[in-house]
Parts: C-alpha cells; sequence; structure tokens
C-alpha cells in the first residue's frame, strides 16, 4: 500500500518536472549525445559549449525575447538509447536540437526528429551519409563530413598536382580504407581512373614489394589512406628507390610525429588536414569564455564545432522571428553566421560550407598550408 | 624479367630477415623443444640498443661505418644477456614442469619486455637513422638491390655459413647437436646441458639483435611492438622449414619472403598474409614436421 503511494507520487513529480521545463514563452534546445559511458569525453564538451552560448545569449536578452533553457539527454553513444533520447526530448517540446554525436545514433533518432519537423545540428558525426543520402532534409552539420577529405585529396591532386595516373595505397583499417575509397570515387568523377588500388599490412616488416609495384605500374603520383607509421615506411621507401614522383595523404599524417619519422623523407609530402580556425574572431572568443569558467582548462573534442551549431541554430530562430521549422530551415541556408569555425551558412544537403580541410605540404620540416 | 628480379631480391631481404630471427626460433626448439615466444622481443630490444649507441656514436662524431659495426655489437652484446637472463628466470625453474608452464611463461615474457620497453622508452614510433651508408655498385640496376638490402642479405649469408661451420665444427656445437638428440644421454656422456641451453640462447638472441639492428636500418623506424608481427613470421618461417632445423629456418624464412613479395607484386598486397599462411597450411598438410624437418624419432 505504502508502497505503491510513493510511487505514484513520483510519477507525479515526474510529470510536472517535465511539464515544467516546456514552459510557454521559452525556447528549448535540446542536447543529446554521449553523457556519459566511455564516450562521454566527445559528448560533454558540446554540452559545455551548449551552456556558454545560451548564458551568454540569454545575459544579452534572449532570442527574440524569449529565455532559453536546455534540455540534455544522455544517449551515450549507443543508437537503441538515441531514439529514447529523441522520445523525451519531444516530449520537453524541443524546439532544436543540438546533437546527437556519434554517426549512429544520429542515424537512429533522425528519422523521429524528421517526423516532428524538428531541426538537428551535430557537432561530430562525420558519416557522409547522414547528408549526402539526402534522407534527412532536417539534418545540419558544422564539422566536415568524411569524404570531404576525399573529395579535396583527389581536386588537389588532378587540378593542383596534375596526376593523370596516381596509385592509392591503404592501410585496410576503416579510416584509412574509407580516405582511399572516397578518395578514388571523387577521381574517376573526374574521369581519372587509378593504376593501382591497394592495402598494405600495418606493421609489416618492409614495403620494398608494394612499392616496386608502384613503380611498375607506372603511377604518376601515391595516394596514401591511413596513419603516419605506415605513411612514413611507404614515402621512405620510395625516396630510397629515387622515385621522385608526389605522395599525398590524410590528415593521419598531418602531424608532426611523420615529419619526425620520416625525416627527409617527409620533405614535399602533401597531406589534407583540418582547416586552421584558430584565426577566427569567433574561435578566440569561445577559447576565453571555456577558460573563464573552467579555470584555464582546455575545451575537449568538438567544442568549437559545438558552440558554432548552438550559435548557428539559436541565430536561425532569431532570424526567422519564429521556431517554425521551414522558417528555421531557410533561415540556416540562407543567413550566414558568424561562428568558430568561420562564417558559415549550409549547403542543401546540410553540410556547413566553408568548414572542411585544407591541403598542406611539408617544407623544411614543417607543414605548411598550400594555398 | 626486371620486375620478376626487383621482387625477387625484396623478397630475399625480406626472408633474409625473417632465416636471421627464425633461427632463435628452430634453435632453441630443437634443443628443449620450447617455443620461445620471447624471441621476437629480443629482436625488438637488439634494434632500439642500436638506436641509443648510434645516437651516442653519432653526437661524438663517429664515422658512418664504424656506428654500424659498434651498434650491432652493442646490440649483440645486450640482447645476448636479456636472452640468457629470460632462459634463467623464465624458463629454467619450469624445466621440469608440463610442456604448457613454459610456453606460458614465454607468451608472459613477451608481454612482460614490450611494456617494460613502452614504458621505459615511449609508446611512440621513433626515427632510425639510416646506418648504412649509401654506395651504388650496380649502376642502372640499384632499385633492385640498395645499399641497404645489399648488406642484410651477405649479413645474414654470412651469419647463416658462420652458423653452419660452428654446429657442425666446434665442441659446443657437437655439444648442441647431442643435447637436441637426447638430453639425458647428453648428460650421461658429461656434457653440461645447461651450459648449452644458455649458449642456445644467446646464439639465438645475438642473430635476433643483429636482424633487429639491419631491418630497423633499412625502414628508419622503430616502436616497442615490431618485436611481435616479426615474431610471428619468423615463427612461421621456422615451422615451414622445419622447427628443430637450422637450414630449415633459413630456407623458411627465404620462402616466406618471396612467398610474399611475388604476391604482393603480381597478385596484390591485401593477399600477401593470406598466401604467406596458406602455404603455410599447405606444407604442413603434405609435410607435418615442416619442409626439412625430421619426424620426431620415438624415443623408446
Amino acid at each position: 500500500m505504502k508502497r505503491s503511494l510513493l510511487v505514484l507520487l513520483v510519477a507525479a513529480m515526474m510529470t510536472i518536472s517535465s511539464f515544467g521545463s516546456a514552459s510557454a514563452g521559452k525556447i528549448v534546445l535540446g542536447v543529446p549525445g554521449a553523457h556519459s559511458g566511455d564516450l562521454a569525453s566527445y559528448g560533454l564538451p558540446t554540452v559545455e559549449a551548449a551552456k556558454l552560448v545560451v548564458k551568454a545569449i540569454n545575459e544579452s536578452g534572449g532570442v527574440n525575447g524569449e529565455q532559453v533553457v536546455l534540455s540534455l539527454q544522455d544517449d551515450q553513444c549507443k543508437p537503441e538509447f538515441a531514439t529514447n533520447a529523441a522520445m523525451k526530448l519531444l516530449s520537453d517540446q524541443v524546439n532544436v536540437v543540438l546533437g546527437h554525436i556519434c554517426s549512429g545514433p544520429t542515424k537512429a533518432a533522425l528519422p523521429i526528429y524528421k517526423e516532428s519537423n524538428l531541426v538537428c545540428m551535430s557537432p561530430s558525426a562525420t558519416s557522409p551519409s547522414l547528408t549526402l543520402s539526402g534522407d534527412y532534409p532536417n539534418f545540419f552539420r558544422t564539422i566536415a563530413s568524411d569524404d570531404a577529405q576525399g573529395a579535396l585529396a583527389a581536386m588537389f591532386a588532378v587540378e593542383k598536382l596534375g596526376l593523370k595516373k596516381p596509385a592509392i595505397i591503404h592501410d585496410k583499417g576503416d579510416y584509412g580504407k574509407g580516405f582511399a575509397e572516397y578518395t578514388m570515387k571523387y577521381l574517376k568523377e573526374k574521369g581519372v581512373e587509378p593504376v593501382l588500388f591497394e592495402g598494405v599490412t600495418p606493421g609489416a616488416v618492409d614495403y620494398s614489394a608494394v612499392v616496386q609495384k608502384i613503380k611498375a605500374s607506372g603511377a604518376d603520383g601515391v595516394i596514401f589512406g591511413g596513419y603516419h607509421p605506415e605513411a612514413s615506411k611507404v614515402v621512405s621507401q620510395m625516396r630510397k628507390k629515387k622515385m621522385t614522383i608526389p605522395f599525398l595523404s590524410d590528415d593521419g599524417v598531418k602531424a608532426q610525429t611523420f615529419i619526425d619519422i620520416a625525416g627527409k623523407a617527409a620533405e614535399g609530402v602533401y597531406a589534407t588536414g583540418p582547416q586552421d580556425i584558430t584565426g577566427n574572431p569567433m574561435y578566440a572568443v569561445a577559447l576565453k569564455q571555456y577558460k573563464d569558467s573552467h579555470y584555464g582548462a582546455e575545451p575537449g573534442a568538438f567544442y568549437f564545432e559545438a558552440y558554432s551549431a548552438a550559435l548557428a541554430l539559436l541565430k536561425a530562430i532569431e532570424y526567422a522571428k519564429s521556431t517554425d521549422y521551414d522558417k528555421i530551415v531557410d533561415a540556416l541556408r540562407n543567413n550566414e553566421v558568424e561562428t568558430p569555425v568561420g562564417k558559415i551558412k549550409f549547403d542543401a544537403k546540410g553540410d556547413a560550407i566553408g568548414v572542411g580541410f585544407s591541403v598542406y605540404q611539408v617544407k623544411d620540416g614543417q607543414y605548411v598550408e598550400v594555398k | 624479367m626486371e620486375y620478376f628480379l626487383e621482387l625477387f631480391f625484396s623478397g630475399l631481404t625480406r626472408g633474409s630477415i625473417y632465416a636471421l630471427i627464425a633461427l632463435g626460433y628452430t634453435m632453441v626448439y630443437g634443443i628443449i623443444e620450447l617455443i620461445n615466444f620471447a624471441h621476437g622481443e629480443i629482436y625488438m630490444i637488439g634494434a632500439f640498443v642500436g638506436l641509443v649507441v648510434a645516437g651516442i656514436l653519432t653526437s661524438f662524431g663517429f664515422p658512418a661505418a664504424s656506428i654500424v659495426v659498434l651498434a650491432s655489437i652493442a646490440a649483440i652484446i645486450y640482447a645476448a644477456a636479456y636472452g640468457y637472463t629470460i632462459e634463467k628466470i623464465a624458463y629454467r625453474p619450469l624445466r621440469g614442469a608440463p610442456r604448457l608452464s613454459p610456453l606460458i611463461s614465454a607468451i608472459g615474457m613477451s608481454i612482460f619486455l614490450q611494456n617494460y620497453v613502452m614504458l621505459s622508452q615511449t609508446s611512440d614510433f621513433l626515427s632510425f637513422p639510416s646506418l648504412i651508408p649509401e654506395f651504388n655498385f650496380l649502376g642502372k640496376y640499384e632499385s633492385m638491390v640498395g645499399s641497404s638490402d645489399f648488406v642484410i642479405i651477405v649479413v645474414a649469408a654470412v651469419v647463416m655459413v658462420a652458423l653452419n661451420l660452428f654446429i657442425k665444427f666446434t665442441r659446443m656445437g657437437k655439444a648442441m647437436r647431442a643435447t637436441a638428440q637426447n638430453r639425458k644421454m647428453a648428460m650421461l656422456v658429461g656434457i653440461n646441458v645447461d651450459q648449452v641451453i644458455s649458449a642456445t640462447f644467446v646464439i639465438g638472441s645475438a642473430l635476433a639483435a643483429v636482424g633487429g639492428v639491419l631491418i630497423a636500418s633499412h625502414i628508419g623506424q622503430i616502436n616497442f611492438f615490431i618485436g611481435f608481427i616479426a615474431g610471428i613470421k619468423a615463427f612461421t618461417a621456422a615451422v615451414l622449414g622445419g622447427i628443430g632445423s637450422v637450414p630449415g629456418a633459413m630456407l623458411g624464412g627465404l620462402i616466406l619472403g618471396w612467398t610474399e613479395s611475388f604476391c604482393t607484386g603480381y597478385v596484390s598486397s591485401d593477399y600477401e598474409d593470406v598466401f604467406a599462411f596458406a602455404l603455410l597450411v599447405l606444407i604442413l598438410i603434405f609435410r607435418p614436421s615442416g619442409l626439412l624437418g625430421k619426424a620426431p624419432i620415438q624415443k623408446v
């Protein structure tokens, strides 16, 4: 008897609290993501970014005169929890969603938001299909997708390096092979057919046989997908065999350690890497806000992307002067916002225009951006 | 034809390294029937010692050729000391134990050494200086056999001939063969079996260290994990040639090296390991004791 009374009381309290958070005259920003579990380090910086942006906006009078409140939902980066988190956000009557963090949960939750006409913007889900498939017109992101790097590499290889017969080598891993495959796809779109597409075994004793093969194939450049230990082995053995053709790789190779290991062979190597955002005025603002409120600590993963997404979402509502789905989407696509990742708006697929990768080249033991 | 020769020599280089390491596996197995899984780590430690010594000597301005020799000698001494100590503390106390116990002890030693080097050095990849001076004696065929390939092949060949002569003609060599044949009988005729076993570990470790310094200088990078894959490949080579047989380890190493190299060249490097291990399975089906291995004699 007593226990059922307790259950009733708890249920009543929960009902009241969920009504409370969705009170009228407020804009609710949903923040689903990994807030606990082994991937929490990817999700929690987004919560911090959302809190800081909302605090700043509320202090300067809110959005269209209305205060912004947050609704946090934990999905632990697991698709099965993501749908629960999405349902909970709907019951909280959120106006826009900042999340999810991982690509899998994002894909699981998106149909739910789509049915309820909710805009969802992720700071970190990089799976290309989220935007490329066209299935989710309500999805946006402030991070470049995995295929953007391949597209850039292909563009650079064909237009700047003038490669006609590139050889593509990868390390058989998810990341390296993915980059290699996207690059090949975009090369083919440009009418360039790779002469070689092969994986090497990471950690193998030496790669001279595959280097001979590249040589025999008559390739005029090598595009490598993978991380720096393998890249430095391949490029060193190429240079030892007096092969001077260009070597182009990904952001797994755009690291100082690559130059330290490959030494002289690293000179002249091209690698794509995230665009330098440290020069943006909003970057300094976002960094200072975080440091001021966290005793000088450095922000974690995707903080600046999340900060940008929160700003873009709330500014879009302000610009649209409404929380109507169509108007927000219009504002996101047509209205530029100043954010830490640059001055951005979104293309028809949902990717941020102006966010992405640049090509770097090793010059005198340092990566220098190729203009 | 040129492409074929290029692949042939690339496989020869790789196979020479496998053979150098495989000798340690096969000798230890021949004497005490233990698969010393810590052997790959000895190779890795040899490479690390080579890196440290080469770094010190370079900073003192030694000429390149003397650095190769001195770094190799230091690596040999250090690795030999490791091999001796490992046998003493991890295998000797288990000599009378069931065969599984020293095997587990060997795996434990391997993991211990990997983590010890990771913690005391670094988990990052380190750049290894190119110790072997560049020279060109082939003119336009230089791309087939570079200077470091040439040194690796020659050193491996010299070491193998020397080892064979050692086993055939010296007292210790004879004692080794006797111990391998029958440990109890060897003991009865007055051979110090413990000494023979220690010597086996010391020689095997020294060969692995030479391999470590040479290959590190050839590919230009090392880290604490390189011993694992090289060890597995060398072990495969030893089994392929017939574990326990010294010429078998050399043959197995070369065959494995050529298989990988030709497979990469004519099929795809994606399938390098597939072909290498398919070959192993095939040979073991038709010759269960390996190419040059002897079928175990039923001891009565």
